[in-house]
């Protein structure tokens, strides 16, 4: 193994440099997964019977100790949780987040390193071993190092750093505190390998490798059924996208005969814009995406995925995993920009997808939907970039909104931790912790929380200069630029001039952009300001979360203030830090494919136009607040169990338009339906083995018995057959 | 390693050991039953002996262990040719003809593999007439592993019966309660495809014989020689077809399967799907696609058994989605998995055909450690039905991490063996199929459905049966037993390379006959036509 890696990328700039340790990046996680998961199944396991053969009969007496346990491992679906900590939990306290730090303390190395060396236009490529040898197919087990990877390498082990600290003083008292890390351990593991990966296939093992984590954590307290639901939905609806994923590979294979994205880059350069074959497999590749980044029809599973604990939201669904689709793209980008049509859908349903999530965050109760909702709509920006070929611009706003969006998960954290603490102090476990007609007023308990909160929210908001403003304005200002003079303006989809839908995408992009200013603020104004609505007995007890917790609040909101700054655009050449950074750093691997949708130009913009642009999102944002602190009146709320019904189109949105029940009218239940009555009742148990497979037993039988009817041993019989058998014959012979 | 067994010149014995090594054991086991006095309790119930099950484990690992110098010894290279060749019926040109290639070798040790831990699956579980269950594992592990060595062609169907026997009795006498009627279709249904082989194989003997002037079973000599009309040919291959159809099972041809897994026990769960199933796959590697390529690799023929398949793959899934069974929900999804066998078998890539080998392995590991699992909640229990149980998994955690360990390598996740071979098959599939193979692989889709929903109801949702709360997690005998599972499954799924590399110079071997020959009858039939 060390030969042939040597070999191999001996003569690369980063060899000999801390990149030679970039397999350590995913198995540090993978350590901590095992170590984490040996404690918690090493403190579950009580050992069985040497013969459970008899257990059942003999009416196994209850011993104390497992009804303790039985009880201990409650979770939170347990309304009379007592709190008692796991007894490894210290142990997992050190584990779990150590290894993150060690991950990212590698990545920043690793990153450093390669600022100092010299530019390399080819990736760094580490080869194991060749993982699926078949004939001509050899899958080789490799990661591939490049600016692009170590970006993303970087925003998944910095993030989840911080939210593995946040995890421990948020999971620190649950009966599955090592459980809950070995998952989150697992998932870093995966995404890892997702983002590494050198090849299609081993980036599929990141994807479904995700993919399962998130279906372990999301239904973590799986005690209480709605979360068992919700993880498996996750799953198989993600397994739909990962359909695509499978069909794309395929066709890539065969016609390429190559899986390793460097080999398929060379394979398909020579492959003229509009090729069916490559619009065809870039959308299912977008199938994929749909189902990993939730956006339509895929989304389904995301606002569920909240089940999960929430510090899992901020880290899977918010800030890493649901951004997997942006990161296939760019890393395909390749193939996406060879291909307008399958780029202009992705552009399409991404500024849907932003729209509609935006119009329902507008209605949901919970903060943590709202904030779900948000990701969705957000997540259909990002698609917008990458979909237009502003390949930066969707990579900008993927790391701007890992920042803010996992400050504004962890945020929510922090208030219904606050929440279900005081409910706790007065033993109220069935009100809602989450709903923020329960809260209110709660700046005043938690004001560092108040604070941070409100930066996510003016950052996502689009307020200069926070971080969200930058990354979306370049998004905005992409879509606007690439409306004439590029292969996406002139290309048409479905008998549409692609410059038209280019200004529709813009224009859904910029209405978006106000409901996103409209719902963070009333999540804002309902969950912190004007009256507090919790009962008399829980106020005292509010307060803010404890230090471990707070401290990756504070950093996430200095980056969600100034992580905008990584790609300031010329127009900004006034500010005292600018430039391109992020651009300049991206542009040896996606540079290529973006000149390609623009005839080989750059785009551009007259400073007068893009002064317009931004003033005009600014405005928009601002409009969106104002209209939302004049509209909204927080003192008007009542608490949950005591709200109105809500009715109309108000109704229709809480209710997400109806589309889960849709979903499982025209597709879930007549495939449940047709399995078991047409195809197990009917066919199987009925034509195949009733009327065949039986049928023919019964048949032989009844020959069977006419056989044995014949030798009954009665002369009498034998003559009359005898006789009626001549004359048959004769018969036969003589009528012939 | 290599050095040590040549030097025992392990290659010359090793395949009759493979026959002999079990034989010896049921002697001993019954010898011991005979000589050991029958112990009864003050009540008169008699009390099982425990020594066959000790005498059983120590042949059954002794015999992996030898078996295990193949993995070394075995040249991919090597053409599939006889190692050993002892007389047996001169008269009739029937020889004891054992030789292996590298499908064969790892059919081998996958059986060898799984036996002993069927006997750690049955130790608590069967109590009664222990000498004749462990003596009747002992001479169906002779009969698989003669199906997978024998190179003539009357010893492959006498082992090919020589299984179905024990199968009959170990169903028949330790299965559950409908026992009589599952053992009984299993054997008429595979009887009927059996003796349509057999004269099948005598017209191959006298068609071979005529052409040679030789009588002979041997396998080499007839696939060489023997010779047949198109309309022969299209009823031999029909007579193999059947017989190998309904033992992998093929949809239509499954419904013994279902009635068969769930009422045998334990083992015999196992055997069956992990082993036994496979001998119909291996059937069409082996005789039924070498022999007949041309009826095979016809249009229309090839088109209708590809299709099969991939129906298999979905109504498999969707039948197993909605069983209430657990055991049904197994036998309903290898349907469905052997369906990508299948599918990958007659696409005739590379790649199909070796992901159709992974198939093969992968489903005898994964499928065994479910049904392994499943008995020892029914141990526990006395069910099997996934309604009685819910929320195990706060009671029973190892038994909760195994069961989605399992559950997730038969889904076919990244990283676990099911994925290695689903995979392969579906990229070669799709190389000369893309239609059907895009339709096979929403396959993927609904395995996860059928496994992810079980696992909800057994493992997840509140535990609301008071009787669970009492539920004993796994004992060391029964982690010991899942411990080698479990490194399969992630070994296979991690590095796969070894055994891929082993198989692959027969794969390639096996295409190039279906394809020349295939190729050359045509040539043949076109030549014809004035």
């Amino acid at each position: 193994m060390v030969l042939q890696l040597a070999a191999e990328s001996a003569t690369h700039p980063l060899a000999g440099t801390a990149a030679q340790w970039m397999w350590a990046l995913p198995l540090l996680p993978l350590l901590g997964f095992v170590i984490n998961g040996l404690l918690s199944l090493a403190h579950g396991w009580r050992a069985g019977p040497a013969d459970p053969f008899t257990e059942g009969h003999t009416g196994h007496e209850p011993d104390e100790h497992a009804i303790q346990h039985a009880e201990r491992s409650g979770g939170h679906g347990d309304d009379s949780h007592a709190i008692v900590p796991h007894p490894f939990a210290a142990v997992t306290s050190l584990v779990g987040p150590l290894v993150m730090i060690l991950a990212f303390g590698l990545a920043a190395w690793i990153f450093w390193d390669m600022l100092q060396a010299a530019p390399a236009a080819a990736p760094y490529i580490q080869t194991y071993y060749v993982w699926m040898p078949a004939g001509d197919l050899q899958v080789n087990a490799a990661f591939q190092l490049d600016q692009l990877s170590i970006a993303i390498v970087l925003v998944v082990t910095g993030v989840g750093m911080l939210i593995h600290l946040f995890s421990v003083g948020y999971m620190r008292e649950d009966p599955g505190y090592p459980r809950y890390f070995a998952y989150l351990n697992l998932f870093v593991f995966f995404m890892l390998v997702l983002v590494l990966g050198a090849n299609y296939p081993v980036m599929f093992v990141g994807w479904e490798g995700v993919g399962l984590c998130s279906y372990l954590l999301i239904g973590f307290w799986f005690s209480e059924k709605a979360n068992a639901d919700a993880g498996k939905k996750a799953f198989i609806v993600n397994r739909i996208g990962d359909f695509g994923f499978l069909i794309a590979m395929f066709l890539l294979f065969a016609n390429f005969g190559v899986l390793d994205f460097a080999a398929l880059q060379e394979a398909v350069s020579g492959i003229p814009a509009g090729s069916v074959l490559l619009t065809t497999i870039c959308l299912f590749f977008f199938l994929g995406c749909t189902g990993k980044s939730a956006q339509i029809p895929l989304y389904v599973w995301l606002p569920d995925a909240m089940a999960g604990p929430t510090p899992v939201s901020a880290l899977i669904h918010a800030a890493t995993m649901v951004t997997a689709g942006v990161y296939l793209i760019a890393r395909s980008a390749f193939l996406f920009a060879l291909s307008p049509v399958a780029s202009l859908t992705v552009a399409l349903i991404g500024a849907l997808t932003a729209l509609f999530a935006a119009t329902i965050g507008l209605k949901q109760w919970d903060i943590k939907r709202v904030l779900a909702y948000s990701t969705v709509s957000q997540l259909g920006y990002m698609f917008i970039g990458v979909g237009v070929g502003a390949y930066v611009a969707g990579v900008f706003h993927l790391i701007t909104h890992a920042f803010l969006k996992a400050l504004l998960f962890l945020g929510s954290g922090a208030v219904i931790y606050a929440m279900h603490r005081s409910y706790h102090h007065t033993g109220r476990h069935h009100e809602d912790a989450q709903d923020m007609r329960n809260m209110g007023g709660l700046r005043r308990y938690m004001p560092v929380t108040w604070v941070v909160m409100w930066i996510g929210t003016l950052a996502i908001a689009g307020i200069p200069f926070f971080a969200g403003f930058f990354s979306k304005d370049e998004i905005l200002a992409g879509v606007f630029a690439r409306a004439h003079d590029s292969i996406l303006a002139e290309a048409s989809f479905a008998g549409i001039p692609g410059s038209i839908l280019l200004y529709a995408i813009f224009g859904m992009g910029l209405l978006a952009a106000l409901l996103t200013a409209v719902y963070m603020t009333r999540m804002m104004l309902y969950t912190f300001h004007g009256p507090n609505r919790t009962g008399e007995g829980e106020r005292p007890h509010l307060a803010e979360a404890p230090f471990v917790m707070v401290l990756p609040l504070v950093v996430l909101a200095l980056l969600s203030a100034f992580g905008g700054f990584l790609n300031v655009p010329p127009v900004f050449d006034f500010l005292p830090v600018s430039g391109h950074l992020l651009g300049d750093w991206l542009d040896p691997v996606v540079g290529q494919p973006a000149l390609l949708i623009t005839h080989g130009a750059a785009p551009h913009l007259s400073h007068a136009t893009e002064y317009a642009l931004i003033g005009g999102a600014v405005a928009i944002a601002i409009v969106g607040i104002l209209l939302a602190i004049i509209v909204l009146r927080p003192s008007r709320l009542l608490p949950k169990t005591e709200a109105p019904a809500e009715r109309g189109i108000q109704r229709v949105l809480l209710d997400k338009y109806y589309v889960d029940e849709g979903y499982d009218r025209a597709l879930v239940d007549p495939t449940v339906r047709l399995s078991r009555n047409v195809l197990w009742r009917g066919i199987d148990v009925g034509i195949i083995d009733g009327l065949l497979v039986n049928g023919s037993a019964l048949l032989a039988r009844g020959i069977g018995w006419l056989g044995s009817r014949l030798q009954t041993g009665q002369t009498g019989t034998y003559a009359w057959v005898l006789v009626i058998g001549v004359l048959a014959v004769l018969g036969a012979f003589t009528f012939r | 390693m290599t050095d040590f067994l040549t030097s025992i010149r392990y290659n010359d014995w090793i395949l009759p050991a493979l026959l002999v090594l079990p034989v010896l054991g049921a002697i001993g086991i019954s010898v011991h039953g005979m000589l050991a006095p029958r112990r009864v309790t003050a009540d008169g119930v008699a009390i099982a002996s425990p020594t066959p099950k000790w005498m059983a484990l120590f042949f059954f690992v002794a015999l992996f262990v030898v078996s295990l110098g193949l993995w070394w010894t075995y040249e991919p290279a090597r053409p599939l040719e006889p190692w050993v060749r002892l007389p047996w019926i001169p008269a009739w040109g029937a020889s004891f003809t054992l030789g292996i290639d590298g499908i064969a070798l790892m059919m081998i040790l996958l059986t060898t593999f799984l036996m002993p831990l069927t006997v750690l699956g049955s130790w608590s579980g069967i109590r009664s007439r222990t000498h004749a269950y462990y003596a009747l594992l002992l001479i169906l592990t002779t009969g698989m592993l003669g199906v997978f060595v024998a190179l003539d062609l009357l010893l492959f169907y006498v082992m090919w019966e020589v299984m179905l026997v024990p199968m009959y009795f170990i169903i028949g006498m330790w299965g559950g309660e409908r026992r009589i009627y599952a053992s009984l279709k299993f054997f008429i249904y595979t009887m009927i495809g059996s003796l349509l082989m057999l004269v099948a194989i005598i017209f191959l003997w006298t068609s071979a014989a005529r052409v040679t002037g030789q009588a002979s079973f041997d396998y080499v000599h007839i696939v060489t020689s023997a010779r047949f009309g198109a309309a022969a040919a299209m009823w031999l291959f029909g007579a193999f077809f059947l017989a190998f159809a309904i033992k992998v099972p093929m949809f239509p041809f499954h419904t013994w399967l279902p009635d068969a897994h769930v009422e045998a026990p334990t083992a015999g769960s196992v055997i069956l799907a992990g082993i036994m199933l496979k001998m119909g796959t291996y059937g069409f590697i082996r005789f039924a696609m070498p022999f007949f390529p041309a009826v095979a690799m016809h249009p229309t023929i090839k088109g209708l058994i590809l299709l099969l398949a991939v129906v298999g793959i979905i109504y498999g899934a969707l039948v197993a989605m909605v069983q209430p069974d657990f055991k049904k929900l197994v036998a309903y999804s290898s349907v469905s998995h052997l369906g990508f066998v299948m599918l990958g078998l007659f696409a005739l890539t590379l790649q199909s055909v070796q992901g159709a080998l992974m198939v093969m392995i992968n489903h005898g590991i994964s499928t065994g450690a479910l049904f392994f699992l499943i008995g020892m909640m029914y141990e526990r229990k006395h069910s099997r039905m996934i309604e009685d149980y819910g929320g195990i998994a706060r009671v029973v955690p190892m038994f909760a991490a195994l069961l989605t360990l399992v559950a997730l390598s038969s889904i076919g996740l990244p990283g676990t063996n099911g994925f290695v071979g689903e995979f392969l098959v579906l990229i070669g599939a799709f190389r000369t199929e893309p239609i059907l193979t895009t339709i096979a692989t929403t396959g993927v889709i609904f395995a996860a459905a059928y496994l992810l929903w079980a696992l909800q109801r057994m493992l997840f949702n509140r535990l609301d049966k008071p009787a669970n709360e009492h539920l004993r997690d796994l004992n060391p005998r029964e982690l010991l037993l899942m411990a080698p599972l479990v490194a399969a499954i992630i070994w296979l799924g991690v590095h796969p390379g070894p055994v891929l590399r082993r198989m692959e110079p027969s794969a390639r071997n096996f295409i190039q006959i279906v394809e020349q020959r295939a190729g050359a009858a045509l040539v043949q039939r076109s030549g014809e036509a004035p």
